[in-house]
């Protein structure tokens, strides 16, 4: 009986016996052989004319004009789904909403008892069409796009261009593909991290993963930069002005991509960044069904699916927080009334922290949480049915301002991962330690910068 | 190599005899795997054979892990495994693990490695490479259609005598050329083409090196499908493999590999959805 041992102490003599350069050797070997066979069965034009691949690849991955139309793309494509999402939110709104009350009035009329009805329409039912009505459409738009980006060959073309950022940030120039992946979703975002060779580097990747916002967190990006930012301009300019605000948030959160991974390649997880190779495919007809099929059903539905199944419990959480008294209110308004405090601290209030709390499942129903904390808990005297109706009892009846629409994209942007992606994070890492610190980095990171904003913006006497 | 025996006429209708099962693959006979280069097409011609939705990109790195579905071809059933593409099998990313480890110890009927027509010497190399770890080899040319447009013309005959297994010339977007691989697939498996893999010899002490060593490995992992490959990679003082032999990691991968439901696809469901 062999041991392992022996097995390999034997190929260790033997190699021993081998000339030094034999490794070398076997490789070269290999490569010319692979030539000598592709010399034979391949027959390359002799004049291969400087294709339009080229041309183009020479516009796009050039040092300015590469970046130039890397921050066009986003932008065009934001703002497709910004003045898209209004026009199909709104109408969703009506419809929803409006069945709603018709269903609602229809359980009083029956008389069924006022706890089930409150339950059912008020809690669990304006939860899901909440939901629906905010990420649907900006999703429709959003995931398709980028689809189509990604058929057509233009992701690897924006990792070669931000490939010296990386560098820099000590992380893996595949780290802006993952990234990428990210804006779809962070869990899907995580796993692809798994094209990266270095451990170090991987580690980086996936705990700044989370500073890009996922289609979960660009419904609220959008709506709050609708309702707030962008209030005030009419027509066209609005919904470019609300496109740009979100493309400044997009960008905000790339920079604490570089930011974090450059802290945590200087800390923590010390080392350089690593070379590697990266193919730029030839640009590809887009199959439109695919595509159609890849974003609309497989995107679009699992990710709206995944929120209307943590929305409706949520909604039913709510329901109940709101109708169970505590002291001389409901419990929520004491929940949201001792999270005040520390809310106001970083420029928010205590029933948006609370919703926070309510979504960490999943990120998607943060403001559709929130909508329904402020109605359900009497502190709104109705159910907003449109985005200017958000606005004006937001700004009328719980004093929002600015810089609480600012500082909440911010906190979207910034705040933890959810938990389908800390699972995901720790399943790929088998570790809590890294787990936890994915958490750590990113809430603090929130809770840093909006109390900074807060804080200068309270300075300077602004709101 | 002898001349395959289910020959198909050009007229033949696509799809005329593959029945694509999606995931229903409770009863298969053969196991057939997807392997090659990033961005070569791997995953659209899984999705082609197997009439799945598994997502592709245009971009290296899209499939990280193995997804696995099924197709009838001639009445014989097959688990069609797609791999991560890989640019070697030296290599120590997690997706290239993947796909090097399914190669090495999942033991397939018949591996497909899947090469981009307008990069064929670059893709040769791990032709190669996997042509020294198993017999039954199909090389299918993708992307000829685009060789073509750029004028590249790819002689898939002089490429299968020069290697010793059959070439295929396909379009897995379109579908062409894919019954013919599937009848070569076949065939492979049967034994209807013999095959003669082109191996790097190496000097006579390297060879005789190998030969020395490759009856250790099969004593202490009976049924080790690619002892010699291993013992090569012994010989190159493979870190990896040596510790997988010292640990017994290598009887584990064995076990792992054989049972369907492995730890990878238990994360499908996710993973469905990058």
């Amino acid at each position: 009986m062999t041991t392992p041992d022996e097995v390999l102490a034997r190929a260790e003599a033997l190699r021993n016996r081998l000339p030094s350069s034999f490794r070398d050797e076997i490789v070269q070997s290999l490569y010319a052989e692979a030539e000598q066979i592709a010399r034979r069965a391949v027959k390359t034009p002799e004049n291969r004319q400087y294709d339009l691949d080229q041309r183009i690849d020479r516009l796009v991955t050039a040092p300015v004009s590469g970046l130039l139309i890397m921050l066009l793309l986003l932008t065009v494509v934001i703002w497709l789904t910004v003045s898209g999402a209004n026009v199909i939110s709104d109408l969703l709104f009506t419809l929803l909403f409006g069945f709603g009350d018709w269903a609602r009035a229809l359980f009083v009329a029956w008389g069924v008892p006022w706890w089930i009805t409150g339950f059912v329409w008020d809690g669990v039912y304006r939860s899901l069409a909440w939901v629906v009505s905010v990420m649907l459409p900006p999703m429709a738009i959003f995931f398709p796009a980028f689809t189509l980006l990604e058929d057509l060959g233009y992701l690897p073309r924006v990792a070669f261009n931000l490939d010296w950022l990386f560098k820099k940030a000590g992380a893996h120039g595949k780290q802006s593909l993952t990234m990428m992946m990210g804006f779809g979703c962070n869990a899907a975002g995580v796993i692809a991290t798994r094209v990266i060779d270095s451990p170090r580097e991987r580690l980086v990747a996936i705990l700044t993963n989370n500073f890009v916002p996922c289609n979960g967190r660009f419904p609220t990006l959008i709506m709050l930069a609708t309702v707030f930012v962008a209030a005030g301009f009419g027509g066209a300019a609005a919904s470019l002005i609300a496109a740009s605000a979100v493309v400044a948030v997009v960008l905000i959160g790339v920079a604490f991509t570089f930011l974090m991974s450059w802290v945590l390649s200087k800390t923590v997880l010390r080392g350089e960044a690593s070379a590697f190779t990266l193919e730029l495919p030839p640009y590809r007809r887009p199959n439109v069904l695919r595509i159609l099929y890849t974003s609309l059903i497989d995107r679009t539905i699992f990710v709206l699916w995944r929120a209307m199944l943590t929305a409706a419990p949520a909604g039913a959480v709510i329901w109940l927080l709101a109708n169970i008294s505590f002291g001389d209110g409901s419990l929520a308004i004491a929940i949201a009334r001792w999270l005040d405090g520390f809310g106001r601290l970083l420029g928010l209030d205590g029933a948006i922290l609370l919703a926070y709390i309510i979504a960490i499942p999943a990120n998607e129903i943060v403001v559709p949480t929130m909508m329904m904390i402020y109605t359900n808990a009497g502190m709104m005297v109705e159910a907003p049915g449109s985005d200017s109706a958000i606005r004006s009892l937001l700004v009328d009846q719980q004093g929002w301002t600015l810089l609480t629409a600012i500082n909440l994209m911010l906190f979207s942007l910034l705040h933890n991962p959810c938990g389908t992606t800390i699972i995901t994070i720790f399943k790929e890492t088998r570790s809590y330690k890294w787990a936890a610190m994915s958490v750590v980095i990113t809430l603090g990171t929130a809770f840093i910068v909006t109390f900074l904003t807060a804080t200068l913006a309270r300075l300077a006497g602004w709101p | 190599m002898t001349r395959p025996t289910t020959d198909l006429c050009a007229t033949c209708p696509a799809h005329a005899r593959l029945e694509q099962m999606g995931i229903k693959m409770d009863r298969y006979d053969r196991v057939v795997a997807l392997a090659g280069n990033p961005n070569t097409g791997k995953s659209t011609l899984f999705n082609a054979l197997t009439g799945l939705k598994q997502h592709t990109g245009n971009w290296p790195g899209k499939t990280v892990t193995r997804a696995e579905g099924g197709y009838q071809f001639n009445g014989v059933k097959y688990k069609l495994v797609d791999l991560p593409g890989a640019y070697s099998l030296l290599s120590t990313s997690q997706d290239e693990e993947v796909a090097r480890d399914f190669l090495l110890f999942g033991q397939p009927d018949c591996t497909i490695v899947v090469t981009d027509a307008t990069a064929l010497e670059r893709n040769l190399n791990l032709v190669l490479q996997v042509l020294e770890i198993t017999d039954k080899v199909v090389v299918a040319v993708n992307l000829i259609d685009e060789a073509r447009r750029k004028g590249i013309d790819v002689d898939t005959r002089t490429l299968s005598r020069d290697l010793g297994v059959p070439a295929v010339p396909i379009v897995a977007r379109s579908g062409e050329g894919i019954i013919t691989l599937l009848a070569t697939v076949a065939d492979v498996i049967e034994g209807r083409i013999a095959t003669h893999p082109r191996r790097v010899e190496g000097t006579p002490a390297f060879q005789q090196a190998i030969q020395e060593l490759t009856p250790l490995i099969e004593q202490l992992a009976p049924g080790i499908p690619n002892a010699r490959w291993l013992a090569i990679r012994l010989l190159e003082g493979d870190a990896r493999v040596q510790r997988a032999i010292r640990s017994g990691e290598l009887a584990d991968i064995l076990a792992r590999q054989r049972t369907t439901a492995d730890r990878l696809s238990g994360t499908m469901a996710v993973m469905g959805r990058q």
